[in-house]
């Protein structure tokens, strides 16, 4: 039985993974533009998206999801977005809020020197940012972005309630043949896949430590 | 000609005059040194000059050239700054970057000359702090003085009209002001300008041309180290002065 299972088991995590990598390709920039947006000057803007942010954070995924799924159907009568897209959507809008509040904390944590000595050298706003700001920020922030993201690889089984068959759904179909082990398989991995990313991280500070502050 | 000339600065933080009304002006190659107690409005001068903050009333002209005015837009305040270099307390430098690459970068981004010449230069400014030897180092790995050597090295790549220093040894152990004390002495010429703000008056007496003691927003006294230090004019200026001896 392990091949078949194994098999089956793959077909979901695939689905996964899928979910993982495109949530995480698409939320990683929106949430600078978030950032930005909640840190704008603009207090109209600023307003708006700490409104935003607080009603997608203070929100389960879970409800955000079924909405994107059936909203637009029931309040508009447009079709509805293909399984996949409506839990991108979803999934992208609600990291995105979580990962602008780590950026803007990081953003925050920068001394204001380090702005004055760019603007004292004549720097654009824009030189600025990413020649002096943007690394110290992504070195501060990897900690908490990569326990976000470690959090997303389990979040995404919430996707099965608008039918992705995603590896739980895949694990638990054997349920209904007495079988509780492939269970136990699907939580393996979670745990492989998880242990690979934290090496990663590991790695990736490791290289950021060339530098202090 | 007067490189720098100041007009009747005033700076107001709330209801808090910090700065009310303050002229004075610099020939090139002039050293001045400001001196006074903290809060007596030092530092906020500097940062005007720097465009660091917006003066409320008031002028500042570099070779006759007015640079405040109403509603500067951020590419003249940009390229005003480019008059004027500032060497910080707290340094401030990249901690990415290596102290050649801190050195090159405002250059090299602005495209002031071939990535080459800007090399080149950046390395004869690291000669000129002592500290070539140093040039792959990130900044953590340098000490205090060494930091800020590297930092006024960063300053003079971008040859300001003007440098400015805000106490630029005010954070450094007593062993480490010296060196870079020693670097500033060195930078003295018929074609630097400078201004320190600064709490060391041996300094301010050997190296500078001119002497302003601030206190409370005001220039209250001016003139050459001799004047400031042996002949005080005001109460205040003489109170300050026997202050700072007294502690020894």
């Amino acid at each position: 039985m392990f091949m078949p299972v194994t098999l089956q088991l793959l077909e979901g995590f695939w689905e996964t993974l899928k979910v993982f990598a495109l949530t995480l390709a698409f939320s990683i920039p929106l949430g600078l533009v978030v950032c930005f947006g909640s840190m704008s000057a603009f207090k109209p803007l600023r307003a708006l998206t700490r409104g935003f942010v607080w009603v997608i954070r203070g929100t389960p995924l879970m409800l955000q999801l079924i909405i994107i799924f059936y909203g637009p159907g029931l309040l508009f009568d447009l079709p509805a977005m293909p399984r996949l897209t409506a839990t991108i959507v979803a999934f992208a809008i609600n990291y995105a809020c979580y990962f602008s509040e780590i950026y803007r904390g990081g953003i925050e944590s920068i001394p204001v020197g380090q702005y004055e000595a760019g603007q004292v050298l004549g720097m654009t706003r824009q030189q600025i940012f990413f020649k002096v700001v943007l690394l110290q920020v992504i070195k501060r922030i990897m900690a908490p972005m990569s326990n976000e993201i470690i959090t997303l690889v389990k979040d995404t089984a919430l996707a099965r309630m608008i039918g992705i068959y995603e590896i739980i759904w895949a694990g638990e179909s054997f349920i209904k043949k007495g079988m509780i082990w492939p269970l136990f398989y699907t939580g393996v991995f979670y745990l492989v896949f998880n242990g690979g990313l934290t090496v990663l991280f590991a790695k990736l500070e490791k290289k950021l430590n060339y530098f202090r502050g | 000609m007067n490189i720098l000339e100041v007009k009747n600065i005033k700076k107001k933080f709330g209801s808090t005059d910090v700065l009310k009304g303050v002229s004075f002006s610099l020939e090139q190659g002039q050293v001045l040194a400001i001196i006074g107690s903290s809060g007596s409005g030092k530092t906020t001068l500097l940062r005007c000059l720097n465009f660091l903050e917006t003066p409320d009333e008031g002028e500042i002209l570099v070779n006759g050239k007015l640079l405040t005015g109403k509603n500067l837009s951020e590419e003249q305040i940009r390229q005003n700054r480019l008059h004027f270099g500032l060497v910080f307390q707290n340094f401030n430098l990249f901690p990415q970057y290596t102290v050649l690459e801190n050195i090159t970068l405002a250059p090299s981004l602005m495209k002031q000359a071939s990535p080459v010449e800007i090399r080149e230069k950046a390395l004869k400014l690291l000669d000129q702090v002592g500290l070539t030897e140093k040039k792959d180092a990130y900044p953590y790995q340098l000490s205090g003085g060494q930091q800020q050597r590297v930092a006024i090295a960063r300053a003079l790549a971008l040859s300001p009209q003007v440098l400015c220093f805000d106490e630029p040894t005010s954070a450094l152990d007593p062993e480490l002001t010296g060196e870079v004390l020693r670097v500033i002495r060195g930078l003295k010429s018929k074609e630097n300008t400078m201004i320190v703000v600064t709490h060391e008056m041996e300094f301010a007496r050997s190296v500078a041309d001119v002497v302003i003691y601030m206190a409370d927003g005001v220039i209250e006294e001016m003139g050459t180290p001799e004047e400031v230090f042996e002949n005080p004019k005001s109460e205040k200026t003489r109170a300050f002065i026997s202050g700072t001896q007294g502690a020894y």
